[in-house]
């Protein structure tokens, strides 16, 4: 067993290093020096400890959402919705800080308690609609994504506008009570909200691993049919994979208008709950790695914007070098298993007849027999 | 045209779906190709038409050899295959799906393609216009368009896959006098794969059965029910003599319950099934056992009628509150439904415990214990695709409740060999002697009279009950799952 670990280790850096050399390539066709771009990738994220908060802020609504994905990916549904989930949790967020005037520490939990239940019921709507009305996770998603961005920006240019006039760029900021503090000036994280997402990361952890829910997710994610005969109420794990995710990624959205901005935003979620969804993808739903994946990639999302006034490189690069990462990560993942996995699977006990069998008459099983 | 298998072998992983098979046939020759699912005719077919290689053997064309694998070539060679589902696209019309993968030379121009339709839709009779649109027509019209576009890429031999299931009795009845009327006339070849006695009966002048993945014989027509039966299922019925058991009262009771599929209507059909009675439901596939056993276990609602269980009224009810209730149920395809690939044995047991949180060293040593109980090899941390079908059904007894109250079970020994079939039994029949009232399905009629206390007979939704399965023979139940009504 320790064979394949290292090996798969192994595969990780080596589809990092390729995907450096290629971004390498790419600067250099534009005449610039790769160790230049990424040393100060490098400084952009860690120069200082209000760089490195910085890579935090970005980590931290990313992880949320990565771990709510391990969930949904567990149960086998594509939640295209996490978007939507984020700004479903970025608007009650911003409802209850305009709302309420209550002391920081009752108002915080107050506003993210609502988030969790906007994200979670934009979750719903989704696993309602894939199980009373056959509509599809992904399509439901994408529609109630878009319904509720373009909700948002309703209630940006609308109702919720400055009263200066609305710009539409964002809604008045909040008052300092309903916002997320910073826990000293030189490392400007919010250190409640770091706190919840060292907490949810375990949370997910364990319960993936040792509760029945978490092998329920896993029975009906990998065959909802036979889950079904054998017990699991399939439905309901169903919903509530759906629920779960979005009371992380609602936590995410709260995080993005209570903190990193102070109002409520057009694009609130800035694509992370996308970013999100290829991470848990690269990192096979491991719930221990796709945290540590994740801050790889907002290290370079942060230490990027840096690029600009360094160096006159727009700080899209980052985006390219993180295409090519994932890209490399999927061919080197593809690789491997081509190399090892099958060699494996041909040494292990011979599979049932009964695989094969379904081949025989599946002329059969097309027509729906 | 003159059309020879020679030898034709063919395997998936373990099982030989063809052996050694080989055959001659001659243009104008209508012949029926029998078997039960899984018999092997599908793969011949499919060998034949070119969707898939065989493993060795040739196909002759008037003494040249075909090259195998490539459907296209086959087409070109003269033989083409109509699928169960017609090859067609839905949103076009009848013309542009008739004109489409028409030979490179030989497109017609629409107005002719248009003219030739009428044309031989009259002569056959089809009731086909070139400007309908596919996804407005019967599944019966689309086998007629399919055809006509097979015989006008020149095809010399037709197979046909199932062309019965789905259309109603008069598109039958055109379907076969336009192919009787193709054999005389231009003497085509055709080959009618069915498991259905009454449709090769009807068409076919010669039948070859395969059983197994052999060809097992042959029979120039006509021919009765029973002898075909025979053929089909093999050896003649031998009864055991098998442990009384006290029945207990009624387990479950359907009440002039109706149930439809795609394929096959039950209408109005009442069943009492008393604790520690067991029930074999016997037909050839699709002829209703399959929705009767299913709505049993709450997973097809019944469209009239009512289900009682030990009396209370579950109609309607979905499969976890008959689960509930002590219904168990088991499908034919155990890996498909029933079992999860990727899930270990240790796993599929927690699955069917309660508790939130589990204590995995515990449940490890309980699935130890199960393994050990019900001889099957493999460890708790075995995937459970990695164990052999018999393990896997062993296995699957290992997961049943305690207490079951009812047990409706799909081909429970499926796959297995006679060891395994017999032990597989056993459980069931201590089962049974706790009060569990069985009902099961198998293509295999001597373990249907070997079992059953009462044997259901399923004709096209049909059924004839026998009470008496000690004076059964072959003969008379052959005779019921053809559809002879006694």
């Amino acid at each position: 067993m320790s064979q394949p670990k290292t090996i798969r280790v192994l595969f990780v850096l080596l589809s990092i290093g390729a995907s450096l050399l290629a971004t390498s390539v790419l600067v250099l066709l534009v005449g610039e020096n790769p160790i230049e771009v990424f040393g100060h990738i490098w400084q952009g994220a860690f120069r200082n400890s209000e760089a490195t908060a910085g890579v935090f802020n970005f980590w931290i609504p990313l992880a949320l959402c990565s771990m709510g994905l391990i969930i949904t990916f567990t149960a086998g549904l594509w939640n295209i919705g996490v978007e939507g989930q984020i700004v479903a949790g970025a608007l009650a967020a911003s409802w209850a800080a305009r709302t309420f005037v209550l002391p920081n520490e009752i108002q915080i939990p107050l506003e993210l308690l609502l988030a969790t239940a906007g994200g979670a019921l934009w979750g719903l709507l989704i696993g309602i609609l894939k199980i009373r009305f056959g509509v599809h996770e992904i399509f439901g998603g994408v529609g109630l994504n878009a319904i509720i961005s373009v909700y948002s920006i309703y209630l940006i240019a609308g109702p919720w506008q400055p009263p200066e006039g609305g710009s539409a760029q964002a809604t008045q900021p909040f008052s300092d009570y309903a916002l997320l503090h910073p826990m000293s000036s030189q490392f400007p994280v919010s250190l409640f909200t770091l706190i919840l997402t060292f907490a949810a990361i375990i949370a997910v952890y364990l319960l993936l691993r040792g509760t029945r829910w978490g092998l329920q997710l896993k029975a009906t994610g990998k065959n909802a049919k036979s889950a079904l005969l054998l017990g699991v109420p399939t439905t309901r794990t169903t919903l509530t994979a759906l629920m779960a995710c979005g009371m992380l990624a609602g936590v995410a959205g709260a995080y993005r208008v209570l903190f990193t901005y102070d109002s409520l935003r057009p694009n609130v979620s800035g694509g992370i709950g996308f970013l999100g969804l290829l991470l848990v993808l690269l990192t096979g739903m491991n719930a221990l790695w796709t945290p540590i994946v994740a801050f790889i990639f907002a290290a370079i999302l942060s230490g990027s914007t840096r690029l600009r006034v360094s160096l006159q490189l727009d700080s899209s690069l980052a985006g390219v070098l993180q295409g090519i990462l994932v890209l490399s990560m999927l061919l080197f993942n593809g690789l491997r298993q081509r190399l090892f996995e099958r060699r494996r699977a041909s040494a292990a006990p011979p599979a049932s007849p009964l695989d094969v069998q379904p081949l025989v008459s599946d002329s059969k099983a097309a027509s729906g027999e | 045209m003159n059309l020879e298998l020679q030898h034709i072998n063919k395997t998936f992983g373990k099982v030989r779906a063809n052996q050694d098979i080989s055959l001659t046939l001659r243009g104008g020759q209508i012949v029926g190709i029998l078997g039960e699912n899984g018999a092997g005719k599908s793969t011949l077919m499919k060998i034949l038409s070119g969707y898939q290689p065989a493993d060795s053997g040739e196909i002759l064309i008037d003494g040249s050899p075909l090259r195998a694998g490539n459907p296209l070539k086959a087409i070109e060679a003269g033989i083409g295959m109509l699928q169960q589902d017609p090859l067609d696209v839905s949103p076009f019309t009848v013309l542009e799906n008739f004109v489409y993968g028409q030979v490179q030379g030989r497109r017609l121009s629409n107005r002719e393609a248009a003219k030739r339709i009428r044309e031989q839709a009259d002569s056959f009779g089809f009731d086909l216009d070139p400007d309908q649109v596919v996804s407005r027509l019967s599944i019966g019209q689309r086998q007629q368009l399919e055809i006509m576009r097979l015989l006008n890429l020149g095809i010399k031999a037709l197979i046909l896959d199932e062309p019965t299931t789905g259309i109603s009795s008069e598109q039958k009845d055109v379907l076969f006098a336009a192919l009787r009327d193709l054999a005389v006339r231009d003497s085509l070849i055709v080959l009618l794969v069915s498991h259905k006695l009454e449709d090769v009966i009807a068409l076919c002048d010669e039948v070859v059965v395969l059983r197994g993945g052999k060809l097992v014989g042959s029979k120039q027509m006509p021919a009765t029910t029973a002898e075909l039966v025979e053929l089909m299922f093999g050896q003649a019925l031998t009864p055991q003599a098998r442990e009384n058991v006290t029945l207990g009262d009624t387990a479950l009771r359907l009440d002039g319950v109706t149930l439809r599929d795609k394929r096959v209507a039950v209408e109005k059909f009442t069943l009492d099934v008393r604790h520690g009675e067991v029930i074999g439901f016997a037909g050839l596939d699709g002829s209703g056992q399959e929705l009767i056993l299913r709505a049993c276990a709450g997973l097809v609602r019944p469209s009239a009628g009512h289900i009682l269980l030990n009396g209370q009224d579950l109609t309607g009810k979905r499969y976890r509150a008959f689960r509930a209730n002590g219904v168990v149920f088991s499908s034919a395809g155990r890996v498909e439904e029933g079992l999860i690939s990727g899930l270990t044995l240790t796993e599929h047991l927690v699955l069917t415990q309660t508790g939130a949180i589990i204590d995995w060293a515990a449940q490890r040593g309980r699935t130890e214990g199960q393994i050990e109980r019900f001889y099957v090899r493999g460890a708790p941390e075995s995937q459970i695709q990695q164990l052999s079908g018999g393990n896997q059904q062993r296995f699957l007894m290992a997961l049943l409740p305690d207490q079951p109250s009812i047990l409706a079970l799909e081909q429970p020994t499926r796959g297995l060999d006679v060891d395994s079939a017999r032990y597989i039994w056993e459980q069931l029949l201590a089962r049974r002697k706790e009060g569990a009232a069985i009902l099961f399905t198998s293509p295999d009629l001597d373990e249907v009279v070997a079992y059953s206390d009462r044997i259901i007979v399923c004709f096209a939704g049909r059924t004839y009950e026998i009470t008496n399965t000690a004076g059964m023979t072959i003969d008379q139940l052959g005779r019921l799952i053809g559809g002879a009504v006694a």
